[in-house]
């Protein structure tokens, strides 16, 4: 960190807040860079592992950017994601272990996509783009970046398809108080699915699309 | 017809350019070409000008659907009845029907048209007629008590996700009115499948499963005569039952030229040979019955004849058609029988095979493509030096 707080270079400069701020639209890991998609279907049926997932995440990304930054003029090229790979599982198992210990319910739903955050493609995609490259402290800012972006997006999918598909939100049943269902209003059993996480994903991308229009790719 | 001719010549020029209501362009000009067949014909370049343009394509199929609309409102009528242990007179049938099934269609089509009219207005298009034959297909598909707000939020999901996001009509990859009825399936599985909801307001104690129900619990005594299941005395979703009506329609799609006989034959014959490889094995009683009574159960003559055919989705090439149609009756019946979780496989064939059709038509060109390098070598002879 010492050589980061150089006079030449403000900590909280544009050029690294960019570094949080981007990730959150125009450079989205999910809905730009198309990274992470599996675990986006996987932990979003319901709010709270959805958020917890997220948390996870950002604690992983965010010390492996770091490790992986202040180690990065030592490691040998040709084992580079060896190494990757080694920083990211140790930090899985801890973030793992922390779960079992105090949150242990939402583990057990969160079950095997803890463990798989190890193959999580944002992790190995911001280690390889940018850690690999860059300083601890602006890496340390798109580890946090990526995995809030990352973590909106599962926020919001997970708000509609719990909603929706459960009717409640953060176990809370909402939509009983409103008495929706005496007037014969039934769960959305497609939103528990699978495919309806892609397809809010997509409504997603197609929103911001719209609005952003240089994010459209060419053919 | 020419004091509407004159009355829509006089308010045109509001919603042409730099007119009045010059926002509500689309909207004036769906409802112009709706009523009149538009003046404008191409001026330049090689065309084929027909008097089929989209609309009237569009109008023959919804009037080769009516057979089976007004069959399947008159036999809601009558699986109700029937139930009930009653007997009533045919108009008194139909009137119950109709009553059930009207509200299906108003509502499918309010939804649906709504919302191409606010799609159309906001990219500038012109209105697309596709929804005229879904907005049909649709309350066609569906068990007779579906609550119409389900049906509004299929139409909604179905024309949004199923056609808009992909470009409008003409530009989607799956047909709209089944994507419509598999979000209703896989959404609300108690309002669409079981043996509860295919009868409208039956009595209890009366057995409601269609004919696909009885056999896939193995209920193979239950299952209804072959006329009956041809006719359409059997309950089901509100078109599909009465397999005649069904052919009805398909021979005014023909005559018209407006559906492709190769796919529909092939589905036919794709269910039927699929049938007939099931009655060879037979380990069990369902392989056991007869190849052509899969042709008139569930949804599969009503698939065959106004899903499988709808030219968007449906593979392009001529050989590509027979491979499309065959694999649809193949996969539907092989879902029927082999798959415990869905009685009925139409749908899903259809579906998959409509994601298929592309692949179908890329083998297909290039097969054609490579076949005809293989003659030019050899009448040149390229092949020898090679």
């Amino acid at each position: 960190m010492s050589v980061e707080k150089q006079p030449k270079e403000a900590l909280f400069a544009p050029k690294n807040m960019k570094l949080i701020f981007n990730p959150l639209n125009k450079e989205n890991p999910i809905t730009v860079q198309v990274l992470g998609i599996c675990s986006a279907l996987a932990v979003t049926v319901k709010l709270e592992p959805a958020v917890v997932m997220s948390i996870s995440v950002l604690a992983v990304l965010a010390f492996a950017n770091v490790i992986i930054s202040l180690l990065r003029n030592t490691i040998a090229p040709r084992i580079r994601i060896i190494v990757q790979l080694v920083v990211i599982a140790s930090l899985v198992i801890l973030v793992d272990q922390i779960l079992k210990a105090f949150a242990y319910e939402v583990s057990k739903q969160l079950s095997v996509f803890v463990g798989l955050i190890i193959t999580n493609c944002i992790l190995m995609g911001r280690l390889e783009a940018f850690a690999m490259g860059n300083k601890p402290w602006p890496s340390l800012l798109d580890g946090i970046g990526n995995a809030l972006g990352y973590a909106w997006i599962l926020i919001v999918v997970a708000f509609f398809r719990e909603l929706f598909g459960s009717g409640t939100i953060w176990g809370f049943p909402v939509l009983e108080y409103t008495g929706l269902y005496h007037i014969g209003y039934k769960n959305n059993g497609l939103m528990i699915l699978p495919p309806m996480a892609l397809i809010i994903v997509g409504i997603i991308i197609w929103i911001q699309r719209y609005r952003n229009r240089e994010l459209i790719e060419n053919k | 017809m020419k004091a509407l001719r004159k009355f829509i010549d006089r308010i045109k020029p509001q919603f042409e350019k730099g007119g009045r209501f010059e926002k509500l362009h689309s909207t004036f000009d769906a409802f112009e070409t709706f009523l009149f067949v538009p003046d404008k014909v191409t001026t330049s370049g090689s065309h084929i000008r027909d008097a089929m343009d989209m609309k009237r394509t569009m109008s023959v199929v919804v009037a080769a659907m009516i057979p089976a609309l007004l069959f399947g409102m008159w036999n809601v009528g009558f699986q109700h009845f029937r139930s009930l242990g009653e007997m009533e007179g045919f108009w008194n049938l139909f009137l119950y029907g109709f009553v059930k099934v009207f509200p299906i269609v108003v509502v499918s089509y309010v939804v649906g048209l709504g919302i191409e009219f606010i799609f159309a207005q906001i990219r500038g298009h012109e209105v697309n007629e596709g929804y005229l034959v879904t907005g049909m297909l649709i309350p066609l598909i569906v068990p007779p008590d579906i609550p119409l707000w389900m049906v509004a939020l299929s139409v909604v999901f179905a024309v949004i996700i199923g056609k808009e996001v992909f470009g409008g009509t003409g530009m989607n990859i799956l047909n709209v009115a089944l994507t419509a009825r598999a979000f209703l399936f896989f959404a609300y599985p108690q309002d669409m499948s079981g043996d509860k909801v295919w009868i409208a307001e039956k009595a209890d104690a009366f057995s409601g499963a269609t004919p696909l129900g009885h056999l896939l619990v193995g209920n193979t005594e239950a299952i209804p005569s072959f006329s009956d299941m041809f006719y359409g005395l059997i309950p089901g979703s509100v078109g599909e039952t009465s397999t005649l009506a069904i052919l009805l329609g398909a021979v005014l799609l023909l005559f018209t030229g407006v559906a492709n006989w190769r796919v529909m034959l092939s589905v036919f014959a794709g269910g039927w040979l699929m049938g007939l490889l099931f009655n060879l094995l037979a380990v069990n009683e369902y392989m056991a019955i007869p190849a052509h009574y899969h042709l008139v159960m569930g949804g599969f003559a009503f698939g065959a004849v106004f899903m499988a055919t709808d030219p968007v989705t449906a593979a392009q090439t001529q050989k590509g058609k027979y491979m499309y149609g065959l694999l649809i009756g193949i996969i539907a019946v092989l879902i029927r029988v082999l798959n415990p979780a869905y009685p009925e496989g139409m749908m899903l064939a259809i579906l998959f095979m409509n994601v298929f059709s592309p692949l179908i038509d890329h083998y297909v060109v290039h097969a054609n493509i490579n076949r005809r390098l293989k003659r030019l070598k050899m009448n040149t002879g390229v092949s020898k030096v090679n």
